[in-house]
């Protein structure tokens, strides 16, 4: 690799101060520390450095995602072969290859479109291009459902790069968790195409078949019928519980009375919750939901990497599953309505809750910085979340807005663990020339 | 009397080139210096000149902020050049040695009838003060005050420190002395003097030491034998004696009179003193603790007992790059290429050059002087080299973290041989918790960091910047990923208070 190191030892008089193309420098500083290592050593201060860099910090955390990417780019194969009725004639290859071709395009683009920005910023400002958008650029695609228009992705890309970050002054500036915000960008934008019950599974033909008359049966090149096209395939766990509500609302109305006060549209209700899917599938994650969302297998693989290497937090995880069920057992004890009734496994495993915790809630820039903070952060981040789900049926997804409201309290939650500490020592001053 | 102090964070890193129990004098020099940046916020005011002839503890100069404050030579000899760089700041005193040796006579002191202002000025005109120190911020101490109490830590538990029991073998009782001076200027009178509760034992892989086996044999082993348990019961017995001999503080502390003893446990940097003070006897806003390094101590007890300033102290020849790395008895300011020449490794590395420790260390040259307060010498290979993929790679033999990012965790007990590469450039703060698990004292480092980068003395002030200084936050300043100068941050905060409100 000496020609390597000698190809980027002569370029490099061309980028520095002075140089032919300075401005550029970012962009080399870029690629060159993508390549190596740089030899810079040690100047002031500690004469030894630890291996650990925030480049590898955020490898880590790649590595901790693709397990759940894996996991989705299949699952949307089989979700949508699954839909057709199809998953006799279109085997695991199949789904996989299905499934990669809507993956990922979206994983390109999202990668494409983030970081052509921060280089935009970086040789604007000429500030060294830092790693950040690595993982914010990998979680994208996984929060988003496998359909969405590639343009959608690029435009709440670039929406949460400058509006998030850039505009705070850069990586390890915001305040705000980047890749939630892309997601909220989308689901406040396009509300009519990312939410509801078409978003999740593609429901397009493969090429030659056809949908018999009614619509509900799958044909082949020859007529033969192959499918049968579930009719509710596309619902997410949360949709189903959310349905519950209306349903028991529809069936007040209905009666004439007011909701909640009648047994009958409670049962309606509790009838609408009857499972599709077993709480295995939403473990395993064969259900509709955003690419990487579905698996809590998958997420716990990776949450124990992020445990093991250190950088995940374990209060902030703990800590929310704490919050989440202790909320459940509230709202389950009280049952006013259907939606109550779910038990806390079932918030846990559904939607976006454990994928957020894990990947997002721990992001350390936008989580609260203190340990003690972490734990009161990451408790209200699970309780705001089935509050939301439970009381708001707008916002199925209870996770997001949870996690963006704590990311905008956790300052707040920081400044008054410090405000403590300053407070003891004003204390144990006090205390000192009192015995003098 | 003794406290006990449990410390639950920090981390000692092990690297190669531990220095052996061998004590050698250095190969004389003929050039001694001064070098007024080892004492950090002294502004220099020359009270002899070039060509002058001076005795050991002959004044050279003092400082400017204060004038009782003298520094003086460590030999007898001849100043024969002053060393100035840009806009005339004094950077080296070279004093050339005689063969006279001979000192200024101070006269011996009676420590137990001296009243304490005749010993302060004894102190003070012999160059000796400079070696009392005081938190808020690790200068020289001001003689006009009187410290709430006076601090020692009795062992060094940084990266490949010098075993301070070694270090003042056979002093007793000058350390005793050293110690009954100090006590008189503490308020509180006495010396809070700390050991650790169980020593950690440091050998190179390679030292050869003996053993009797269940039989009654001598048995030769080295002590990656020995500490390697699992293998074997001559291992085992090995590893026992080893720890009987050397796995206890020496009786020069803990039989030390006018002390309160401290059992400190932990990992680095349970062996600072501001991590020791900080537990047993907090610095407050206007409050004063002096502190003094053990080696010290004895040299000021010697001074006291026979009213010369003699000057020579043990330190330990360490690091990878050391062919033979052991102590060696030098004179203070002294010459360093007569003690590393001829015992460099072969390598196709650059030598580092560092006095003092890795983490806290000034780089030197090889034809460079000591520091003036260092008891130790590290030699580390350089990192000036490109890395294919090094931020990727997860096992790599020659790196070493402190994170479980890299997989250097599954080898805990290895020594490394680290060399000076930055191993990735600097961020702005990303991950956090980082700096809070290696620092054990009751200060939010990283927001401490941060106040004083923006200024705010308040804020400085009310995070506990006056029980803090660069040393103690030099392991944290080693694991940050986001590679920022932690210890320089701090200095320029510290710097700034102390100019307003000190």
């Amino acid at each position: 690799m000496k020609f390597l190191e000698k190809i980027v030892d002569k370029l490099e008089p061309n980028f520095e101060k002075g140089g032919k193309y300075e401005k550029w420098f970012p962009l080399f500083d870029g690629f060159a520390t993508f390549l190596f290592t740089p030899k810079h050593t040690t100047k002031k201060g500690v004469h030894i450095r630890d291996a650990v860099d925030l480049k590898r910090t955020m490898n880590t955390v790649i590595i901790a995602m693709v397990p759940c990417l894996l996991f989705g780019i299949w699952n949307t194969g089989y979700q949508h072969y699954n839909a057709l009725g199809l998953t006799e004639e279109f085997g695991v290859l199949d789904q996989i290859l299905f499934g990669a071709l809507k993956v990922i395009p979206v994983v390109i683009v999202s990668y494409v479109v983030g970081l052509g920005v921060e280089f935009g910023f970086c040789i604007a400002k000429g500030h060294p291009i830092e790693e950040g958008f690595l993982v914010s650029g990998m979680l994208i695609p996984l929060i988003v459902p496998a359909d969405t228009p590639l343009w959608m992705v690029a435009v709440a890309t670039i929406f949460s790069v400058v509006f998030v970050k850039e505009v705070f002054g850069g990586t390890g500036m915001n305040i705000l968790n980047p890749a939630l915000t892309a997601r909220a960008f989308l689901f406040f934008a396009y509300p009519k195409q990312l939410s509801g019950d078409s978003a999740w599974v593609n429901m397009e033909l493969p090429d030659g078949y056809s949908y018999a008359e009614n619509g509900t049966v799958v044909l082949n090149e020859l007529g033969q019928k192959v499918g049968q096209v579930d009719a509710i395939a596309g619902a997410t766990q949360l949709s189903r519980f959310n349905a519950s509500i209306g349903a028991m609302k529809d069936k007040a109305e209905e009666l004439g009375e007011a909701v909640g006060a009648n047994a009958q549209a409670f049962d309606a209700g509790l009838d609408k919750l009857a499972k599709k899917y077993e709480l295995w599938e939403s473990f395993v994650g064969v259900i509709p939901g955003s690419i990487g969302e579905t698996s809590v297998i998958a997420i716990l693989i990776g949450a124990g990497f992020l445990l093991h290497t250190g950088v995940g937090s374990l209060k902030i995880m703990l800590s929310g599953i704490f919050g989440a069920v202790f909320m459940t057992i509230i709202f389950n004890t009280a049952g006013l309505n259907p939606y109550m009734t779910v038990g806390p496994l079932e918030h846990l495993f559904a939607g976006g809750f454990m994928f957020g915790l894990v990947f997002m809630a721990t992001d350390p820039v936008s989580a609260a910085q203190t340990e003690v903070g972490k734990v009161i952060y990451g408790f209200f981040i699970g309780l705001f979340c089935i509050m939301i789900r439970v009381f708001n049926p707008a916002y199925p997804e209870g996770m997001m807005l949870a996690i963006l409201f704590m990311n905008v309290m956790a300052p707040l939650i920081d400044h008054y663990v410090i405000q403590n500490n300053i407070k003891q020592r004003l204390e144990r001053l006090k205390l000192n020339t009192a015995n003098h | 009397m003794s406290v006990q102090i449990k410390l639950r964070k920090g981390a000692d890193i092990k690297l190669q080139g531990v220095a052996s129990r061998i004590k050698v004098d250095a190969p004389p020099s003929d050039v001694v210096a001064i070098k007024p940046s080892d004492f950090h916020g002294v502004i220099p005011k020359l009270i002899l000149r070039e060509g002058a002839k001076v005795k050991a503890g002959t004044p050279i100069f003092f400082d400017k902020e204060n004038d009782r404050i003298k520094f003086s030579s460590p030999v007898s000899g001849e100043i024969i050049e002053i060393v100035r760089g840009a806009r005339r700041v004094i950077l080296e005193i070279k004093i050339k040695i005689d063969k006279t040796n001979s000192f200024e006579d101070f006269g011996t002191t009676d420590v137990t009838k001296v009243p304490v202002e005749d010993l302060k000025n004894k102190l003070l005109n012999s160059g000796l003060w400079t070696f009392i120190k005081q938190r808020p911020f690790n200068c020289i101490a001001n003689p006009d005050d009187q410290p709430k109490a006076v601090f020692v830590s009795g062992f060094d538990s940084s990266p490949l420190a010098p075993d301070y029991d070694f270090l003042l073998e056979g002093r007793e009782e000058d350390f005793q002395l050293g110690i009954d001076a100090l006590a008189k200027f503490a308020r509180n009178g006495f010396v809070n003097l700390n050991i650790p509760a169980e020593k950690v034992l440091r050998f190179n892989s390679t030292d050869l030491f003996s053993y009797t086996d269940d039989v009654g044999r001598e048995i030769e082993v080295d002590y990656k034998t020995a500490s390697n348990v699992a293998a074997s019961h001559g291992a085992a017995k090995a590893l026992q004696s080893l720890k009987n001999k050397y796995g206890k503080a020496s009786t020069v502390f803990t039989k030390a009179k006018n002390v309160s003893l401290g059992e400190i446990s932990g990992q680095h940097p349970a062996g600072n003193v501001g991590i020791q003070i900080h537990h047993i006897n907090p610095v407050n806003k206007g409050e004063v603790v002096w502190t003094v390094n053990a080696q010290d101590v004895a040299m000021i007890g010697e001074f006291l007992r026979t009213g010369n300033f003699n000057a020579k102290k043990v330190i330990a020849l360490t690091g990878s790059e050391v062919a033979l790395p052991r102590y060696y008895s030098v004179t203070l300011g002294q010459n360093l290429e007569s003690i590393f020449e001829g015992n460099l490794k072969e390598s196709e590395d650059t030598p580092r050059f560092i006095s003092g420790n890795p983490l806290t260390g000034t780089k030197v040259e090889k034809d460079g002087y000591l520091g003036a307060y260092d008891s130790q010498l590290t030699v580390l290979p350089e990192g000036n080299k490109y890395d294919l993929f090094g931020w990727a790679v997860p096992i790599q033999p020659n790196k070493f973290s402190l994170s479980r990012t890299l997989w250097s965790w599954i080898m805990p007990s290895k020594a490394y041989r680290l060399n000076t590469n930055m191993n990735g450039e600097q961020r702005a703060f990303v991950v956090t918790g980082e700096y809070e698990k290696l620092l054990p004292m009751s200060i939010f480092p990283v927001q401490l960091l941060k106040s004083c980068l923006v200024e705010d003395i308040d804020a400085m002030e009310g995070l506990g910047i006056y029980e803090i200084v660069p040393e103690d936050i030099a392991l944290c300043e080693f694991a940050c990923t986001s590679k920022q100068p932690a210890q320089e941050i701090l200095q320029t905060g510290l710097d700034l208070v102390k100019k307003e409100c000190a």
